[in-house]
């Protein structure tokens, strides 16, 4: 009864264009994004901002990217840590060296140094395929954490090796830094994250996505058809690392406030691809919902050992490795399409609410 | 002979020996990925798991208790039998919990719920055994001797023995045997496997019990060299690019990628380390295979894979 198009007609081609056709969709997302507007107003709890709601924005931010490249292209990559690594090395080079520089846009720049070195991991793609890709792209995660600890140049000579966010303001406020408020630091991770999503959805639903769905699909195929692998690829390689820098960028300055190398060290990589995995390969949606899912996991289990429970922490984080493994495993068992297909089955049903069928 | 000549030799044969001990790891990974097609990331993990469960047993721990009894403690070989029967036990149960479940799924969707099996059984290990550092001692000879100026360690010796004879009964049962061929059938297709009457059960629990057992081994070795602890479990991420050089599906391929990539990261770290800062090891290993899978993209061994629309 609610969620249902019938008597919606598409009788332009702006409207059959629509990033969300269907009505309902629309003012979902539309009052989902006004109301995450809206948080700072009504909430000013550090906890939540630092611990689940930023960290959120940042993760959800660096599954899209993986997912433009795993999901949609079909190139798996475990070298995210790295390509976050140079987002945020290159955050700091660039913040540092042009102070006056609009924060923003620096994120946004920062993203294009990651660009490029993805295009370079990604060069051996068109020789490579699945797994043999996936061990060759840790090369890129252990070369380019091995580069910015052996270079002094890259955190500026500091003799503590640690990158530190500079403070840095924007409308008179101060959005990242130490002394920045975690509302403004949500506020600007937001309006990224939203403007890059938005883009992105729009990306893969036109030629170049369609291009990347069908190498995934079956290369020889779309080589036939007329796709040029080598360019699609890299192109997936290049938009996919410019993300994932931009959500390396904010990891760093928005999130952590100072970095060193070991925070983009192969788990990370780990972590965004069980995001992309559980959220579900190749869906928008899904790289928010598996980020919501694994920061917000390890949060409630360690409320419930430790704070519920009264375990040891250092027992409380053995069980922690076992309850986050088995419901790994559970939920790929159960929905291999991840939580985007749920989500997605869960409206096919709502089309039909309240008949079965 | 020169000395520098001899020093060349020894970071060879040093390098060498170092490949052995990644072929050791890699071994487990290719018998898995022969047979099943999973791509099994929890397999450093099993083998720390193994050495964890083998310590446990021969120091007479009780697991979850972590009180030591002397009554309890086993002589080395009967703690090796009752490691590799517990090994055995984890393969019919991870077949049992998992891999039943997962028929016939993606490789990426198979390669996570490794990477999720590696989690619970990291958990595991540390609840059952505890998460200190132990020492593994099951009397390996460890001294030194010489040949012709380069001082080689005994134990290098033993383990380099040991992979050979591993990989010599893998490959005829892999060759020769009405298993080893029921094996690569279930590598080609699940489902044309099951339909021909192959009893995918079997040869799963076959075949994780095998490759826990080559676990068990490079976690003796490993155990060995530098203790029991959780940074056991990384040796996986050496053991990858020895996997990819040599081919995932060859186990010949196995030994020599170990031993290329042993001797290249010794060399590297010698020769080139000092002018580029060094600690290189880290990713050298990946940049060799990467360069040698521009030649080879099935890498040394690897089934030449024939695409067809």
């Amino acid at each position: 009864m609610l969620y249902r198009e019938a008597g919606q007609f598409k009788n332009s081609y702006g409207k059959d264009q629509a990033i969300f056709p269907i009505r309902q969709d629309r003012v979902v997302a539309i009052v989902f994004i006004l109301l995450a507007l809206a948080l700072p107003a009504v909430l000013h709890d550090d906890y939540w901002y630092n611990a689940i709601l930023i960290p959120f924005l940042v993760f959800s931010l660096a599954a899209l990217g993986l997912n433009i490249l795993t999901g949609y292209a079909g190139q798996i990559s475990l070298g995210t840590g790295g390509f976050m690594a140079v987002g945020a090395y290159a955050c700091y080079k660039l913040t540092t060296a042009f102070p006056e520089l609009n924060i923003i846009v620096v994120f946004l720049t920062s993203g294009l140094f990651a660009a490029a070195v993805g295009v370079v991991f990604g060069l051996p793609s068109l020789r490579i395929k699945g797994f043999y890709l996936a061990v060759a792209t840790l090369a890129a995660q252990f070369f380019l954490i091995w580069l910015f600890n052996r270079v002094p140049w890259f955190y500026n000579n500091q003799p503590s090796g640690t990158i530190q966010s500079p403070p840095r303001e924007m409308f008179g406020v101060q959005v990242i830094g130490a002394a920045a408020a975690p509302e403004f630091r949500y506020l600007i991770a937001l309006v990224i994250v939203v403007i890059i999503a938005l883009a992105t959805k729009n990306l893969v639903r036109g030629r170049i996505g369609r291009s990347w769905m069908a190498i995934r699909d079956m290369d020889i195929a779309a080589e036939i058809i007329g796709i040029r692998p080598l360019q699609t690829k890299l192109v997936a390689f290049a938009i996919s690392s410019y993300v994932v820098g931009v959500a390396g960028a904010m990891y760093f300055a928005v999130h952590l406030g100072a970095a060193e190398t070991i925070a983009f060290d192969i788990n990370l990589s780990f972590r965004v691809l069980f995001m992309v995995i559980l959220g579900g390969l190749g869906s928008i949606l899904g790289s928010f919902m598996g980020a919501a899912f694994i920061v917000l996991l390890p949060i409630l289990l360690t409320n419930l050992f430790v704070g519920g429970l009264g375990t040891a922490p250092a027992t409380a984080k053995h069980v922690e490795f076992i309850v986050f493994g088995s419901l790994i495993i559970f939920f790929l068992i159960v929905e291999p399409g991840g939580l985007a297909r749920l989500w997605q089955i869960g409206k096919e049903k709502l089309r039909l609410w309240p008949f079965p069928y | 002979m020169p000395e520098s000549v001899v020093f060349f030799a020894e970071v060879v044969v040093g390098g060498l020996m170092a490949g052995v001990m990644y072929s050791l790891v890699a071994l487990g990974f290719v018998l898995i990925f022969k047979a099943s097609g999973v791509f099994n990331f929890a397999q450093g993990v099993l083998a720390l798991f193994a050495a964890l469960t083998l310590v446990g047993i021969m120091t007479g721990t009780v697991p979850l208790l972590l009180t030591e009894y002397e009554f309890l403690a086993m002589p080395a070989a009967v703690a090796i039998l009752l490691t590799a029967a517990v090994m055995i036990g984890l393969a019919y149960l991870i077949e049992f919990s998992v891999l039943r479940r997962l028929v016939n799924q993606e490789p990426i969707i198979l390669f996570m719920a490794t990477i999720g099996l590696a989690f619970v059984l990291e958990g595991v290990g540390d609840t059952l055994w505890g998460s200190n550092v132990k020492v593994l001692d099951i009397g390996i000879p460890n001294g030194n001797f010489e040949i012709g100026g380069m001082l080689l360690r005994e134990f290098d010796l033993f383990a380099a023995a040991t992979a050979a004879v591993l990989v010599i009964v893998l490959a005829v049962v892999f060759q020769k045997t009405k298993v080893g061929r029921a094996l690569r059938a279930v590598a080609d297709d699940h489902q044309a496997a099951l339909s021909v009457g192959i009893p995918l059960k079997t040869i799963w629990i076959i075949v994780w019990s095998v490759s826990g057992f080559v676990a068990l081994v490079a976690g003796i070795m490993w155990g060995t060299k530098s203790g029991v602890q959780f940074s056991l479990s990384l040796i996986a991420l050496k053991a990858l690019p020895v996997l990819i050089l040599g081919g995932f599906t060859s186990v010949p391929g196995a030994i020599l990628g170990g031993l290329i990539i042993g001797v290249g990261e010794k060399l590297a770290e010698v020769y080139i380390g000092p002018f580029i800062g060094g600690a290189i090891e880290n990713w050298f290993a990946y940049m060799i295979a990467l360069v040698f899978l521009f030649f080879r993209p099935q890498g040394l061994f690897g089934e030449k894979i024939i695409e067809r629309v």
